[in-house]
């Protein structure tokens, strides 16, 4: 290091400890959100810079003289050389939406310290480390998937384990993302006007683009994002339109709507649908959180909640039960580690990587984006006031639904709003009520709206509302698309093996069948969400949390186990602290989701607590009748045995690749899958920013191909 | 300073039409010209590609 660079590095590092002390010892006075931004900005820039690059460099080994599968097979699809900076933002897209948003939100319930910690320590040290070896790996071996690699390295049985296990981890996923959609759109006429409006607004840019001007991608963007924001300042109309009556649905009317958009989009060609919804939640996403950040900066709002909460050390908060250890880690989930990225740094990325050194920028630095999305998520949640915050996100079942009974609970939980500043609230955004609008997306459309008022000002503060929820929805309703296609396609290879026929994708009785069974199975569980006495986001955001992390503790065992059969035990620590610690939250969590004897907290006490007073023929609260006795009943056994499901399967991948890790560590190392060194040719620089020596290279290594040349410049 | 903001301008502009795949075109015809075939028309071109991603489906992710 230059002297120069250490006195920058050392700039950085200072910010950084003064912005943690700041919110170490800040109690009970103001504290600016900016502490937050700042200890989160300055942490990652170190992070990268010293952590990333000792793994990319010492753990990995990334090698820049070897070709890259991208180059040794590209054929223009699949296998494609892309600009680091074009892959990042693919990357970015393909793993940002709406956990890392929703998590932090739910999670502040146990104030913004926790939170802020996890986030950032455990992006750090486990999110961003497993996309970046997963990544890695994976690129070694030709962009072999998850499953595979876990199949070939680990043994037959954590395979399929591992792919039972990511199967039904996504239909959760999907359930409780569908459920966020739900609960933000029901009962809001302007939301469903709005949402409703952009399915023919892509069918448009869909038809647009296959017949009138086929690959204009570009202008029909912006066409089509003109035309997102024309639906969501005409939702402000609905009233006058006389369609406020007929927008104004109910959960159940949502559920179905939901389901049967799902299995129809899953089965649409992608061109009609599912690709031109894509450019517009991408563009929503990208546009949003740069706003954020910016908004933020302007705005610099003060943190409304306190730093830790009572909830998070007794474990009775409304929004979730259970204390900060560990329902705090597997709530905040996928800001901070996300299994599911998993599936896309060993999916379509590796493929497309050009040279080994940008595993660090894309896997790492594409998981510290999504960690900042997380933090302004998590400050967008604690600058509103808190007794607004619990009546948005305490189950109906506890607010009664009414502005009086929803203020005399958050009394009753230590924190105080009237009911006429209630009504206020809901006024000014346009909603008939914020009451019990669990579910996380109206708290962060409200702190989003706030936040965008102050900064830019204007009286806005409805729109910005409507503009933050089309935004969550959008890309909800994307992934849910997206992911019921790729369910569709993991059954209909599974059954394959079996009758060959059914692996055919274009044959239709198949790929109808399987797209019927993953939308009936996430739809049952939206259903059972939707409709839960006890507040489905209180029941399945706990299973959804801990099935991703276990996901993630599948991947990272993936991870130690090919560090070790690389010969590098030395470093197996580096993937091995973060699944030592994932196990023990994961498998805490899941314990006590199982076993715990409390029936807020585990699933089967809570069904024998219901089913011993229904024996009795008496009700339990919140449930009202006897059919929703019942209904607990049935859900929390549902519940119960998927948490158990989820737990075993990870255990199963864990328990087989021990004796591989044993083995591995003994020889030295063992035999893998890694494709066989070949030289590259190619040139291109490592970091968002190209160095001057790079530039030089690349320069040379143009003019050298000149003759060849059929890539346009490309300005670095 | 003008020509620093041209420059920020046609980065811009290069960057968008990389992630939203519109270069593939212009790179194939550049192919086309520098391998000396007849390209296909752009309608055709289009379509081949989304055939593609028909069977290769792109997660996106929580």
């Amino acid at each position: 290091m230059t002297p120069r660079s250490m006195v920058g590095w050392g700039a950085v590092a200072l910010v950084g400890a003064v912005c943690w002390t700041v919110l170490a010892l800040s109690r009970g006075e103001n504290v600016s959100a900016l502490w937050i931004l700042f200890a989160a900005l300055s942490s990652y820039a170190i992070a990268y810079r010293f952590y990333a690059r000792f793994i990319a460099y010492r753990v990995l080994g990334v090698d820049n003289t070897r070709a890259t599968p991208a180059e040794r097979l590209q054929n223009g699809a699949d296998f494609d050389v892309t600009d680091r900076r074009v892959l990042f933002g693919h990357h970015f897209a393909a793993i940002a939406g709406a956990g890392p948003l929703v998590g932090p939100v739910l999670a502040a319930q146990m104030g913004y310290l926790p939170s802020t910690i996890w986030i950032i320590v455990g992006v750090i040290f486990a999110g961003a480390v497993q996309d970046m070896v997963v990544l890695f790996f994976s690129m070694r071996r030709n962009g072999k998937s998850l499953g595979q690699m876990i199949r070939e390295e680990i043994g037959t049985v954590g395979g399929v384990a591992a792919l039972v296990a990511v199967f039904s981890i996504m239909i959760i996923l999907l359930a409780v993302l569908a459920l966020v959609v739900v609960n933000a759109l029901a009962a809001s006429p302007w939301g469903v006007f709005s949402i409703g409006l952009t399915i023919p607004i892509a069918l448009f840019m869909g038809f647009y683009l296959r017949y009138l001007r086929p690959g204009r991608v570009m202008e029909v963007t912006g066409i089509g994002v003109a035309l997102l924001v024309a639906a969501i300042v005409g939702g402000n109309w609905v009233g006058q339109m006389g369609l406020a009556d007929v927008l104004t649905l109910s959960p159940n009317n949502l559920v179905f709507a939901l389901v049967i958009y799902g299995f129809v989009a899953s089965i649409l060609p992608v061109w009609m649908l599912l690709a031109p919804r894509d450019y517009l939640s991408t563009f929503m996403k990208v546009g949003v959180i740069v706003l954020l950040a910016i908004g933020l900066i302007i705005a610099r709002p003060m943190l409304q909640s306190q730093a830790v909460t009572s909830f998070a050390l007794n474990g009775n908060g409304p929004v979730f039960s259970g204390k900060l250890f560990p329902f705090v880690f597997i709530t905040v989930a996928c800001g901070a580690l996300s299994g599911f990225h998993a599936l896309i740094a060993s999916g379509t990325t590796p493929k497309m990587i050009g040279k080994e050194s940008q595993v660090r920028m894309i896997g790492y630095g594409g998981m510290l984006m999504e960690s900042f999305v997380a933090i302004s998520a998590l400050i967008a949640a604690s600058v509103i006031d808190q007794g607004l915050y619990f009546s948005i996100n305490s189950p109906a079942g506890a607010t009664g639904g009414s502005p009086g009974a929803a203020s005399e609970f958050v009394r009753t939980l230590g924190f105080s709003i009237s009911p006429a500043d209630l009504a206020a609230a809901a006024k000014s955004v346009h909603e008939i009520t914020l009451i019990s609008r669990t579910g996380g997306a109206p708290t962060l459309a409200f702190g989003i709206s706030k936040v965008f008022t102050t900064a830019f000002g204007g009286g806005l503060a409805a729109f910005w509302y409507h503009f933050a929820i089309m935004f969550e929805a959008l890309f909800i309703l994307t992934a849910v698309d997206a992911g019921t296609r790729v369910g569709r396609f993991m059954l209909q290879d599974t059954i394959g093996n079996v009758w060959h026929r059914y692996a055919d994708i274009s044959w239709k009785p198949a790929s109808w069948s399987a797209s019927a069974v993953v939308v009936g199975a996430w739809g049952y569980m939206l259903y059972v969400g939707v409709n839960d006495p006890l507040g489905g986001i209180n029941q399945l955001f706990p299973l959804f949390g801990i099935s991703n992390q276990l996901l993630a503790a599948i991947a990272l065992t993936l991870c130690v186990t090919l560090v070790l059969k690389h010969g590098k035990a030395k470093y197996v620590w580096v993937p091995g602290i973060a699944l030592a610690w994932d196990l023990i939250i994961t498998m805490t969590a899941s314990w006590e989701k199982v076993f715990s004897s409390n029936p807020k907290i585990g699933f089967f006490s809570q069904r024998s607590a219901y089913s011993a007073a229904l024996d009795k023929g008496k009700l339990l609260k919140p449930a009202k009748t006897m059919d929703q006795m019942q209904q607990i009943i049935t859900n929390s056994t549902v519940d119960g045995v998927l948490m158990a499901l989820f737990a075993v399967l990870t255990l199963i991948v864990v328990a087989s690749a021990i004796p591989v890790w044993i083995k591995a560590a003994k020889l030295g190392g063992l035999p893998t899958t890694e494709a066989p060194y070949e030289p590259s040719h190619l040139v291109a620089p490592a970091e968002i920013f190209a160095t001057a020596l790079e530039k030089q290279a690349v320069r040379d290594y143009e003019d050298y191909n000149r003759k060849l040349a059929v890539a346009p410049g490309v300005p670095l | 300073m003008m020509n620093s903001a041209v420059r920020v301008g046609r980065g811009i502009r290069w960057y968008l039409k990389q992630v939203t795949g519109e270069a593939k075109w212009d790179e194939y015809l550049g192919r086309a010209r520098s391998e000396d075939f007849e390209p296909m028309s752009r309608r055709d071109f289009e379509r081949h590609r989304s055939e593609h991603s028909e069977k290769n489906p792109r997660a996106r992710c929580c």
